[in-house]
């Protein structure tokens, strides 16, 4: 095992403190602040779902208002699909892809911390609303015309109108700059055809993003000059249709579901070989899968549509491009079931993780085909049953695959191991949390209980199913205690992890826990796909610990910040008034400025 | 109809109702769920109920297959002392072939007939249906009969055996139509006018209500599908378009239809010959409906008194504000409205 030269100088002083972390370009700090602030979103969402819980846990319950509900359930999901999953998500592509491929940083450092910046902004400002007269209540997706001044009066709907556009400069600035990575700064030998998977995703889903978001940006600029300043876009009785916002919605909508799906099983297929001890089977297969859903994600927007009559001939088309996405995603799960098969199954809590996601995605997946039917569909749209589908594909697939994620690479993060016992009582107690709370959900669905309703009434057969549905939802709780006791007590105390505690085959295995600054000392040479499983390309990826020179590094800046800061302030200002917007314009234009002028030595 | 689907249970719809009963803990009759989208009871909800069969059965087929695939690596691969290193295999392409064609296969088998029904159940519906509005407001359904001259509100009255055409339409934000017993829901769009049709099979009560987020309310816009004998349906529309009551001078109900049309009600509500508002539900003959406020509450003279009384606090988000009635005004107005059969 090669160790780092100890006679080599780090080109960048190690920095602490909380200007360091203000000012840095570091992609590795970029990921954890990202992972971090996407942590404490996701349990602001799940705050909000229990509240949401316990008012449907019996009939007629009066645990919060009507208004309050709607408000709770639009922000439950605005939260965890744009302030968590997502986020969580980029915390991993900043931290992971210019390791996985021998870079140093990703092609736009201060760029990438331009994109934090401006995601945590936008993110504090969806958030103001509860403070500030009432969050968004109109849906997550938004729908108009509820969403016109006339029915929602109040300014819930400009924060998340506004906070959404904050949010989407921040995912069109990560988009690009991980395109641009991953297409640029490759480390010799790495083609295209021995990325690791992981990689793959991240370029899949960030041409989703900058592909998407200019949609949803479209339909959301639309839709704050109907409010502001009294545009018609979306207003029947001025002629307008308001199947236009659903059509943009939804073009960006569906796209967003691969947003949310992808990395995790980009995550999935790094975590299962390292614990079969076997290569991923059918790698290109898998590729080739990711790139044709990524694709075929642009043709099935309107199955999100089909209660609203599009004609049989729409609704036919866009069933059949739906089922046949059903086609990749199982090949996918079949290729994950041929990678375990033969293998030497270690059960570590990021394995438990990952086969959890495969067994609860397939059940999303299954649910998802059911309603890929328009028939189906229209006793099953709008009702607990697609709720049960959701969460089986966002909790039991994206946030599953993400924590095996944090399991596997944890170590690699913070140079400690995790405790295994405790990752464990969080795998079952969450695996079980979570079939409790969402499966009876299929059923109270198909029995004709609605989504977005705040009550029903004791005669309806509801009661059971949603009384076991709140209780397994509370259980999730302690399971997310249990892990994040087992982070902060890890942290410090925990196992020293070494460069490769699970003997994976990628190339950040290569080097150490957590890695220097720097990451490689030297850059890489990829010889084979799984760098460390093969005694020569082996030795070719350990030698990046010999350092043969002086790195540069790019310096540290505040500029992203202020930029950010500047971004944030400018867009809040339609709502909050002119004297917010015109000093973010000032500080926008002055951050830009001297972001572009700064020295790079 | 009833018998003759009880002779054959496909094995999706069993697969189904014992799964909710396992649920459902109570017991075992799907008649406890009042507004289930399993089971149908109109030619409408059958096409799609023998599609669901058909996809249920290939579900739990394909479930069960992982699962039991998943479970058997678990215990024969999983890691023992000293067990060898595993081979290195990359793939299989004729492994990964078939099991890119099985699913294909499948999908087909449920494509198929997926094509057939949509086309089958959006096509125009046949002549001499009944037409039916079903007209949107927040939040509430109003249902009007063009060809019978009949407008009521919440409670939908149809004939069993007889096609009934629905528009479906919206006076604000949309709304959703759905009678799960009825079949597939549509949506109330502004500026727009949705089709769908629906041969009811037997008689009965079904549950609905609205299925699109609306607002505040959306949860109490409920409504209810009264399928009568062809005789009994008629009799309902000539108690329909029959005149209202006249309350007896001397009586409470009289001093309530004074209270009624010299208040604010008559901007609002229509009564055939005493007000013709439109914002709210006609309540010509109110007094003949089993519920009031979207079908949240059953039409007792102390409910009504209740809703009078402060619709808001009855109902979240109410466009009918509190008039501050006095409780003799109240009474007054219970007695007339509940003459109004």
């Amino acid at each position: 095992m090669a160790t780092t030269a100890a006679t080599v100088h780090a080109a960048a002083p190690s920095e602490s403190g909380l200007w360091s972390w203000l000012t840095t370009v570091d992609h590795k700090r970029i990921g954890v602040l990202y992972g971090v602030t996407a942590f404490i979103f996701f349990l602001i969402g799940g705050i909000e779902a229990l509240m949401i819980r316990i008012q449907l846990m019996r009939p007629d319950m009066n645990f919060v208002s009507p208004d309050v509900y709607n408000q709770l359930f639009t922000m439950h999901a605005t939260t965890m699909i744009f302030l968590a999953v997502m986020p969580l998500s980029a915390s991993f592509f900043n931290f992971l892809i210019p390791l996985m491929i021998g870079a140093r940083d990703v092609a736009f450092p201060r760029l990438n911390a331009f994109s934090y910046w401006v995601f945590l902004f936008g993110a504090i400002f969806i958030n103001l609303s509860f403070v500030l007269g009432g969050a968004p209540d109109a849906g997550w997706f938004g729908y108009s015309n509820l969403t016109s001044k006339q029915y929602s009066p109040g300014h819930g709907v400009d924060f998340w109108a506004i906070g959404l556009q904050i949010l989407g400069i921040a995912s069109l600035a990560a988009g690009f700059n991980f395109i641009v990575t991953i297409i640029n700064l490759r480390a010799p030998g790495m083609k295209f055809m021995r990325m690791p998977v992981f990689v793959w995703m991240t370029l899949v889903t960030s041409f989703l993003i900058i592909l998407a978001f200019p949609v949803i940006t479209v339909a959301l600029v639309f839709l704050t000059f109907d409010r502001t300043v009294g545009t018609n876009f979306f207003i029947p009785t001025a002629g307008a249709d308001p199947l236009l916002w659903q059509h943009l919605f939804w073009l960006f909508g569906h796209p967003e579901v691969y947003i949310l799906i992808l990395p995790a099983m980009g995550i999935v297929s790094e975590v299962l070989p390292t614990f079969s001890r076997k290569p991923l089977f059918g790698y290109p297969v898998i590729v080739y899968s990711g790139i044709f859903i990524g694709f075929m994600g642009w043709g099935v927007w309107s199955h999100h549509m089909f209660s609203v009559g599009l004609g049989p001939l729409a609704d036919s088309f866009f069933a059949l491009s739906t089922m046949l996405i059903a086609i990749p995603t199982g090949v996918k799960i079949f290729n994950w079931l041929g990678t375990m098969w033969g293998g030497r199954l270690e059960l570590k809590s990021a394995m438990l993780f990952a086969i959890g996601f495969i067994i609860l995605f397939t059940m999303g997946g299954l649910s998802g085909f059911m309603h890929a039917s328009p028939p189906a569909d229209l006793q099953q749209t709008d009702t607990y049953f697609v709720v049960a589908h959701i969460h089986y594909v966002l909790f039991g697939g994206a946030i599953m695959g993400i924590f095996a994620g944090i399991y596997y690479w944890f170590p690699k993060m913070t140079g400690r191991m995790l405790d295994e016992r405790l990752g464990k009582w969080h795998f079952w107690l969450q695996m079980i949390a979570m079939n409790l709370a969402f499966f009876p959900m299929h059923f109270v669905g198909l029995l004709g209980m609605p989504r977005r309703v705040y009550t029903y009434s004791a005669n309806m057969g509801f009661n059971e199913m949603n009384f076991w549905s709140t209780v397994g939802a509370l259980m999730i709780a302690p399971a997310i205690l249990i892990f994040m006791w087992n982070v902060l007590s890890s942290v410090r105390n925990g196992k020293p992890a070494g460069n490769d505690p699970w003997g994976g085959a990628t190339l950040e295995w290569a080097i150490p826990s957590p890695p220097p600054v720097y990451n490689f000392a030297s850059v890489p040479e990829v010889k084979s796909l799984d760098p460390l499983w093969h005694p020569e390309s082996r030795e070719a990826a350990l030698a990046s610990n010999q350092m043969h020179g002086p790195i540069h590094m790019p310096p540290s800046s505040h500029w992203p910040l202020v930029s950010a800061l500047g971004v944030a302030m400018l867009l809040s200002g339609i709502l909050f008034g002119w004297y917010v917007g015109i000093p973010g314009l000032i500080l926008m234009v002055v951050g830009i400025y001297c972001w572009a002028f700064e020295p790079c030595d | 109809m009833a018998g003759r689907l009880q002779a054959k249970v496909p094995f999706g719809r069993y697969a189904l109702a014992v799964l909710a009963c396992l649920l459902a803990a109570t017991g075992c009759k799907l008649e406890q769920f009042p507004q289930s989208t399993l089971d149908p009871k109109s030619d409408y909800a059958w096409a799609i109920q023998r599609l669901l069969d058909q996809q249920v059965f290939w579900v739990v087929v394909i479930f069960v297959l992982v699962l039991v695939a998943q479970l058997f690596i678990l215990v024969k691969f999983r890691a023992r002392p000293g067990a060898p290193e595993p081979k290195h295999i990359h793939g299989n392409t004729m492994l990964e072939i078939a099991w890119t064609i099985a699913p294909a296969i499948i999908l087909t088998l449920v494509a198929v007939p997926t094509v057939v029904t949509i086309y089958k159940t959006q096509a125009p519906a046949p002549a001499g249906s009944l037409q039916v509005r079903a007209i949107g407001h927040q939040w509430w359904w109003e249902f009007q009969y063009p060809e019978l001259g009949v407008t009521t509100a919440s409670e939908l009255y149809v004939p069993v055996g007889r096609t009934v055409s629905v528009a479906i339409e919206t006076v604000d934000v949309m709304h959703s139509f759905w009678f799960p017993a009825m079949g597939g829901k549509r949506d109330a769009i502004p500026g727009r006018v949705n089709h769908m049709f629906f041969k009811p099979d037997s008689t009965g009560t079904y549950m609905g209500q609205c299925a699109e987020l609306c607002g505040t309310s959306h949860a109490n816009m409920r409504m209810k599908l009264v399928v009568n004998a062809p005789e009994e349906f008629d009799a309902w529309v000539e108690r329909q378009k029959a005149a209202p009551v006249h309350p007896d001078s001397t009586s409470l109900a009289a001093q309530g239809k004074a209270i009624f049309s010299q208040g604010a009600c008559i901007a609002c509500h229509s009564i055939s010959g005493v007000s013709a508002g439109v914002i709210g539900p006609n309540l010509t003959h109110v007094g003949s409906r089993s519920t009031i406020a979207g079908a949240i509450y059953e039409n007792t003279p102390e409910n009504l008194g209740h809703w009078l009384t402060d619709p808001p606090a009855r109902k979240p988000g109410s466009l009918m504000p509190n008039q501050a009635l006095t409780k003799d005004q109240v009474a007054a107005l219970v007695a007339y409205l509940t003459s109004l059969k």
